[in-house]
């Protein structure tokens, strides 16, 4: 029995009750503002209790002021029913097998106009009348595994996730695309990184940046380029896979240790840092990047390592930060910080009594760089000399937030604090990197007459 | 028998006799400083850009799992857009990489204005709408839109309009270039507020369409809060006939157009039902259409026909498609010179994107392109019938299998009346296919922005400040006792109010404001004087001190320029050109010198020498005493001398 006054609270509520009226209703409205028609509306749960919202016949939707209604008359019922008609993906013996696991975030959906709703589309039949360029490339299979905004995310559905990917391997998958919201996309991708090692066959996760209701949307190419990436490239990690430019061109395959969101909302907001991705992937090819990449292999054996220490924090340092902030994780239990330092790996003097009380409990404490470019490199200044003293472990390389998964997942594995630092300072999955190319740090700055001519050449 | 008449040649009756309804949707720009949901500014044109981006178009899928008509035709375009964009009018949120920013408010107040003086009912809140459009006019693929008010009425002759809705929206991108499979765009415009005024189809013949879209532009205008200039208004009519359907002929520019235009549309519709009443009377439904299509590109190999021979050369193919039992229907008329085969041509021309015309020949023209053999031997290939009409059609593989389609498609729709599209006006009055007409539901809730909540102070300060309808404005002039050129002057000009509030606080003779209002004023901004320096108050400051006699009318030219075009006040003007009242006594004594400049002259016409001594004295005097004046004295001081 669905709630037939859907959203509405307060003043509205009372309203719509006061004359006998509910949701899906194809009312007329009189108002002291005038007469309007239209079919009753469910009202958001964020907006106030002070309107009823109307669908006009021209299609558009309008707020009525409560207080300005005199009369609201039935003159029919019109429900909403979602019923998306299925159309069965196309099977081709010849095709490589690939599965998509859903976390949440949209990548395809449908539009019920009649009542503005956007319905995720998911499974292979809505996702073959959305994007039918699918079934050129693959046979696809669809697993809905979570539903959450990607903010949510958290060990739970990591685990979950990892666990999946290990058993659609076992089972002989050609190829893995993982659906995320792109917020906390890298953060998955960095601990999938580590929970899911050698693995024989490419694990590319894909998300849009702007809704997939959109005609504009990035979703369809993403997707596209994300499962030809799954069931034709040889590269067997695990991969992020999102626009390049902002225009509609080509994604880049980004190796899931080194890649971040970097922009609030562009299209072209995951870039690689320190390095370079490892190809780039149109509908027509893929063009490599690098060669050091694991390569594509027959069998389906692959190594799955949930453990995870959830007692794991990330400290953003900041001028006159105080000491009780890593006093009071200390006293709550904490059992690995991540702290992204200034500069080469820095933090201010009155914290250091906390450090060291910290490293005295036996606390797990790492260095990495608010630069997210360039290594930590302790031994430059004395400050970072003070620090390590203080029982620091510098970590080179590694994002923060790519730290802080790595240091949840060894801390999930050991407390002995000496294996802990073998498993954070051992590269698993190029989480650390040896060099740091020229090419690693290119942001260019607009303005400058010969990046405006760089810029202006190529499609953005 | 279809009919082609000239416009002028049908009357009143005649048009009701054909069931003429005709609506108007006109798209208003407003002159706000920022854009509608992004703090870029608004208005300013550039032809130079910064960077380019490229995108594509997508349709959605409906939950019923159809696609929108027109997203379907878009997409089957295959076109890829690009985008100019120039830094100083275009942040990233025209390039749809950030969320929409606040509704701007100045905007919002200026449609509140607009929505009362239409007399529509006002919503108690603005939920935003996107409504989908995938010809890559809005980067976004949707544009954000609005309504204020629904239902609202302004008089006409002896009836009343009903006005269906006003809304404020977003303006879509300049297009730049459409050739081929791309499609270029400026995004200067993009994003501009416009107010879009809805009419009900109460309009029932063409030149009550122009009249009211007449009406209506006076009204915004008379806001004195919108755009003026070419392209800053345009004009969308819906045309239908009994029996007919819905046409829309979009982004007319100029009103004047607008009668042709409706009047060869209606006459389109008309020839349409008798062709399709033809095709009946032949037994053919859309589905009983029986037709075939075919690779003819061996056949015609060694044609002589240019446009195939060099299609042939560049690899493309040549298809033939067979539509039985058309015989004598490709060349029947619609509009003046455009038949039935026009449309077909059209059809293939923007959806398969064949842009080089002629892009179909048919065995039925006139003047065969091809020999009596050729098309026999096509026949022969295509295993056609003898009465078969075989339309050819050339391009490259994918272009010419669309194209294909798209002929078969259009032929059927004929035996079902008149499809319902978007026309695109042409200079002759005719029109051409734009696009298959959207449909209703391509509207959908904008998430990105809450509702905007229009509370009954906000509506009653903008009641304070409604200027006066324009029917209201021709009484109040006309009561002035001013002539009806002046009234129509003054009707169309944002500033003409001022003269009305002249009236009430200056015993001034109001022929000369209204003058320098609707003439002089005009002048200057044509030849580039920044005259919207010039405020109401500076304005009536000056026409206070012409009141009272500190100037003569000759030198308003002269004061507005220089006010306008160094920003001074009236007062500084005046003293910077020296102007000032000369007394009776001085006019007289001056004209009664150079009046004695006559005698030194050689016999002449006197009326000759008369001008030749007025226009000394006027060249020193202009400004400081009027013509009449100084041409009374000069009289004077000659009659005098004689």
């Amino acid at each position: 029995m669905s709630d037939i006054f859907k959203g509405y609270r307060g003043d509205a509520l009372a309203l719509l009750k006061a004359h006998g009226v509910r949701v899906w209703s194809d009312a007329e409205v009189t108002t002291t503002r005038g007469a309007f028609a239209g079919i009753i509306l469910p009202r958001s749960e964020t907006a106030d209790d002070k309107h009823i919202v109307l669908k006009l016949r021209n299609g558009y939707n309008v707020g009525l002021t409560t207080s300005t209604v005199v009369g609201i008359k039935e003159i029919g019922y019109k429900e909403a029913h979602y019923k998306i008609p299925e159309k069965a993906f196309p099977h081709d013996p010849a095709k490589p097998r690939v599965k998509l696991l859903g976390t949440g975030g949209t990548i395809a959906s449908r539009l019920d106009y009649r009542t503005g709703a956007v319905i995720p589309a998911f499974t292979p039949g809505e996702l073959y009348g959305s994007v039918p360029e699918l079934a050129e490339i693959c046979n696809l299979e669809t697993e809905k595994l979570y539903g959450v905004f990607s903010e949510n995310m958290g060990p739970e559905q990591w685990v979950g996730t990892a666990r999946a990917i290990g058993r659609e391997i076992e089972k002989g998958v050609q190829g893995i695309v993982i659906g995320h919201g792109t917020d906390t996309m890298h953060h998955t991708a960095a601990i999938l990184s580590f929970m899911v090692q050698d693995s024989p066959v490419p694990i590319v996760m894909v998300g849009s940046q702007r809704s997939s209701d959109r005609p504009s949307s990035d979703a369809a190419l993403n997707l596209i380029n994300a499962t030809k990436t799954a069931a034709e490239s040889d590269i067997a990690e695990v991969m992020v896979c999102m626009f390049g430019p902002t225009s509609d061109q080509y994604d880049l395959l980004h190796r899931g240790t080194r890649v971040r969101k970097m922009h609030s909302s562009y299209r072209s907001t995951f870039r690689t840092i320190g390095d370079v991705p490892i190809a780039m992937v149109s509908r027509e090819k893929i063009i490599l990047l690098r060669d050091d990449y694991k390569r594509r292999r027959a069998d389906r054996n692959v190594t799955v390592n949930t453990a995870f220490e959830e007692k794991v924090s990330i400290v953003y340092y900041y001028p006159n930060m105080k000491p009780d902030i890593i006093e009071s994780l200390i006293d709550n239990g904490y059992k690995g910080i991540i702290i992204a330092g200034t500069g080469l790996g820095h933090v201010n003097k009155p914290l250091y009594p906390a450090l060291r009380r910290a490293h005295e409990r036996g606390i797990a404490v790492y260095m990495t760089v608010q630069t997210l470019w360039g290594y930590v490199q302790m031994f430059v200044y004395d400050t970072g000399r003070d620090i390590m003293e203080l029982g620091v472990v510098p970590a080179a390389n590694m994002l923060p937030e790519v730290a802080y998964v790595k240091l949840g997942w060894a801390l999930g594995q050991s407390s002995d604090p000496a294996a802990v630092r073998d498993i954070m300072l051992r590269p698993i999955a190029g989480e650390i990197t040896e060099r740091e190319p020229h090419n690693g740090y290119l942001i260019l700055q607009g303005g400058i007459p010969e990046v405006e001519r760089f810029v202006s050449s190529y499609w953005k | 028998m279809p009919r082609i008449f000239d416009y002028g040649e049908l009357k009143d009756k005649d048009y009701a006799g054909l069931g003429f309804k005709s609506g108007l949707e006109i798209h208003q720009q407003l002159d706000t400083q920022k854009k509608l949901f992004c703090r870029c500014p608004a208005g300013q044109y550039y032809e130079d850009y910064d960077a380019e981006v490229l995108r594509h178009m997508r349709p959605t899928l409906s939950e019923l799992g159809e696609y929108d008509g027109t997203a379907l035709m878009e997409f089957k375009t295959r076109k890829e857009i690009i985008y100019q964009l120039n830094k100083k009018n275009v942040c990233t949120y025209e390039m749809d990489d950030t969320p929409p920013f606040e509704l701007n408010q100045e905007a919002l107040d200026i449609a509140l204005e607009v929505t009362l003086l239409l007399r529509c009912n006002i919503v108690g809140e603005l939920h935003i709408a996107r409504k989908q459009y995938l010809d890559g006019s809005i980067p976004a693929g949707f544009q954000r839109t609005t309504i204020l008010g629904t239902d609202g009425w302004i008089p006409y002759r002896d009836r009343r309009i009903g006005i269906r809705q006003l809304g404020l929206e977003e303006d879509a991108c300049r297009e730049v270039s459409d050739r081929g499979h791309r499609r270029v765009y400026k995004t200067d415009r993009l994003s501009i507020p416009l107010i879009e005024t809805v009419t009900y189809p109460d309009m029932r013949a063409p030149w009550e369409v122009a009249e009211v879209a007449e009406i209506l532009r006076e009204l915004a205008r008379g806001t004195g809060k919108v755009r003026t200039g070419i392209g800053r208004a345009r004009q969308d009519v819906n045309v239908s006939v009994e029996g007919g359907t819905r046409v829309e002929i979009k982004g007319v520019h100029r009103i004047p157009y607008i009668p042709r235009l409706t009047h060869f549309e209606a006459l389109r519709q008309a020839n349409l039902l008798e062709l399709r009443d033809e095709l009946r009377r032949r037994g053919i439904t859309k589905d009983s259409l029986h037709s075939i299509a075919g690779d003819v590109t061996a056949v015609l190999d060694r044609t002589a026909f240019s446009p195939i021979r060099r299609a042939l050369e560049r690899g493309w193919r040549v298809t033939a498609v067979s539509l039985a039992a058309f015989k004598g229907l490709l060349n029947f008329p619609l509009q003046p010179g455009r038949d039935f085969a026009s449309e077909i041509s059209e059809r293939v021309r923007v959806i398969a994107c064949l842009d080089e015309l002629p892009n179909i020949i048919h065995s039925e023209m006139v003047n065969s392109p091809l020999t009596t053999e050729e098309w026999k031997r096509v026949r022969g290939s295509l295993r056609a019938r003898k009465d078969d009409v075989i339309v050819l059609v050339w391009g490259d593989a994918r272009d010419v299998l669309t194209a294909a389609g798209e002929i078969v498609i259009r032929a059927g729709e004929a035996s079902e009346g008149i499809p319902s599209e978007t026309r695109q006006a042409f200079p002759s009055g005719t029109n051409g296919f734009e696009r298959i007409l959207p449909g209703p539901d391509r509207m959908y809730p904008d998430t990105d922005m809450p509702p905007v909540a229009l509370e009954d102070d906000r509506i009653e300060r903008a009641r304070g400040q409604l200027p006066l309808a324009p029917w209201e404005r021709r009484e109040a002039y006309r009561r002035l006792g001013l002539s009806n050129d002046l009234v129509e002057a003054l009707s169309r000009d944002g500033r003409g109010g001022l003269v009305l509030k002249l009236a009430e606080t200056l015993p001034l003779k109001l022929t000369v404001p209204a003058v320098v209002i609707s003439q002089t004023l005009k002048h200057l901004e044509r030849n580039g004087f920044p005259v919207s320096r010039l405020d109401d108050g500076a304005l009536t400051d000056l026409f206070r001190r012409f009141s009272g006699g500190e100037f003569a009318r000759e030198a308003f030219p002269d004061i507005l320029k220089l006010a306008a075009a160094e920003g001074l006040s009236p007062a500084e003007s005046l003293a910077r050109l020296g102007i000032f009242r000369l007394a009776d006594g001085a006019v007289r004594e001056i004209a009664g010198i150079v009046a004695g400049l006559e005698r030194t002259l050689e016999p002449r016409d006197p009326v000759k020498k008369f001008r030749y001594l007025m226009g000394i004295l006027m060249a020193e005097l202009r400004g400081k005493a009027d013509g009449r004046r100084v041409a009374a004295a000069l009289e004077e001081a000659l009659g005098n001398g004689q």
